[in-house]
């Protein structure tokens, strides 16, 4: 809870806006002000899993959203559909771009999330929350291992914004 | 240093969704760098964004009628209608090919503009503002997007010329940027042409392009043409959606 609310003042001190959500685990915080949750994997092309039995539910970070600025459209796959790790499974639109968003893991989707069809903002306002996009039964466990955890997520934001 | 290799592809009338399905078949198979050019498409036709929906954007009773095409395409953004005065440059990009350049859609879209601020040298007072290119106060082109892992894809339509009737197709979008200020369609848009000539800007684009890239130019009988892509996204909608879409359109338009 002191880290949230550092975060809050500090960001409030700079004028960025500060993400909040509805339930608090614990999160460590990147420089760059997006947050990273503890207990998920990463993805290098920003997603999140987070493994609950035999579902993973996945999702993009907050520092994703963050870059792409008011998320007002999302493209989700049909439950049953076959997903592969790295490979595209869908596409949020914002500021008239479409982004392609990869699955971590490799499976079979279970469930979407059919409130981003309605409410799309949902990934700006709750990216680990009530944005939530898919939620895959995975074919391999062994791919978690090969996905950043928290601190090293961190440090290839810190990387990946400090090159540009 | 040496400049990053780009492939440029010159086309002249291009029917719009064939040049789409090229785009993203190079988007999605490629690894190189790509410029296209496409000078003019054959028929009027409206090009809607990804999430695009007709009953929303359109005067779908009018497009029914007139029985103008309608697709909508792979990259996000607005509603255009196209046709032989319409000029389409697109870029394709490895997300590593501009030193410096962060691939986000913003900073792309600056960069296109830098590179567009040399093709009209001070001519017209060109501009970007909310991700639009102007001149003056005016609207002259749309441009969107699309952003895979590894490349991206900005693509615009330039309004060489355009019909005042293919406007009226369109509705008044409900989400506009700030500076449109509530303008109708024929307000807010101006004609390439009063600016600058047509071959003039293809040849200023090229120069502007040849600045940035080691050009390659290719041509329309190339073999890759013929290559195939099974996941194309950008489509044309059916006339059951469209007729679908005009069920629910409002009895009172809002016309642009």
């Amino acid at each position: 809870m002191a880290l949230r609310i550092w975060a809050s003042s500090t960001a409030n001190a700079l004028k960025i806006s500060a993400k909040s959500t509805s339930v608090s685990p614990a999160f460590s915080l990147s420089r760059c002000f997006s947050s990273v949750l503890e207990g998920l994997k990463y993805g290098k092309s920003h997603e999140w899993v987070k493994h609950d039995g035999p579902v993973a539910l996945i999702g993009i970070t907050d520092h994703a959203q963050d870059h792409l600025g008011e998320v007002v459209f999302v493209e989700l796959p049909e439950p049953g559909k076959s997903v592969a790790q790295g490979e595209s499974f869908g596409a949020v639109e914002s500021v008239k771009a479409t982004s392609d968003v990869n699955s971590p893991i490799s499976g079979e989707v279970v469930e979407v999330n059919t409130k981003l069809s309605e409410t799309p903002g949902l990934i700006n306002t709750s990216p680990y929350e009530d944005g939530w996009m898919i939620k895959v039964k995975p074919s391999n466990a062994a791919e978690l291992e090969t996905l950043l955890n928290p601190k090293d997520y961190t440090k290839f934001c810190e990387e990946e914004d400090a090159a540009h | 240093m040496r400049l990053p290799l780009m492939n440029l592809f010159k086309l002249n009338r291009m029917p719009i969704l064939r040049q789409l399905h090229l785009e993203e078949m190079l988007m999605r198979t490629s690894s190189e760098n790509w410029c296209i050019i496409n000078d003019g498409t054959i028929n009027p036709t409206i090009v809607m964004g990804i999430s695009g929906k007709p009953q929303e954007l359109l005067e779908t009773e009018s497009v029914l009628r007139d029985e103008i095409p309608v697709i909508r395409r792979m990259s996000g953004g607005g509603t255009v209608i196209v046709d032989q005065d319409t000029i389409f440059v697109t870029f394709i990009c490895n997300k590593d090919t501009i030193p410096g350049l962060k691939p986000d859609p913003q900073r792309i879209i600056q960069w296109t503009g830098h590179l567009y601020e040399t093709v009209f040298n001070g001519i017209g007072n060109f501009s970007v503002c909310e991700n639009d290119y102007l001149l003056g106060e005016r609207k002259f082109g749309g441009n969107a997007l699309s952003i895979t892992s590894k490349r991206w894809l900005q693509h615009t339509s330039f309004l060489w010329d355009y019909k005042k009737s293919n406007m009226s197709y369109l509705k008044l979008p409900q989400k506009a940027p700030n500076y449109r200020q509530g303008r109708s369609h024929l307000d807010f848009i101006c004609r390439m042409k009063d600016y600058i000539s047509r071959s003039g800007f293809i040849d200023e684009t090229i120069r502007a392009a040849g600045s940035h890239f080691q050009l390659t130019p290719l041509h329309q009988k190339d073999g890759f043409l013929n290559q195939q892509y099974e996941h194309l996204r950008s489509r044309l909608l059916t006339i059951d959606e469209l007729e679908e879409a005009a069920v629910y359109t409002p009895a009172v338009a809002t016309r642009v």
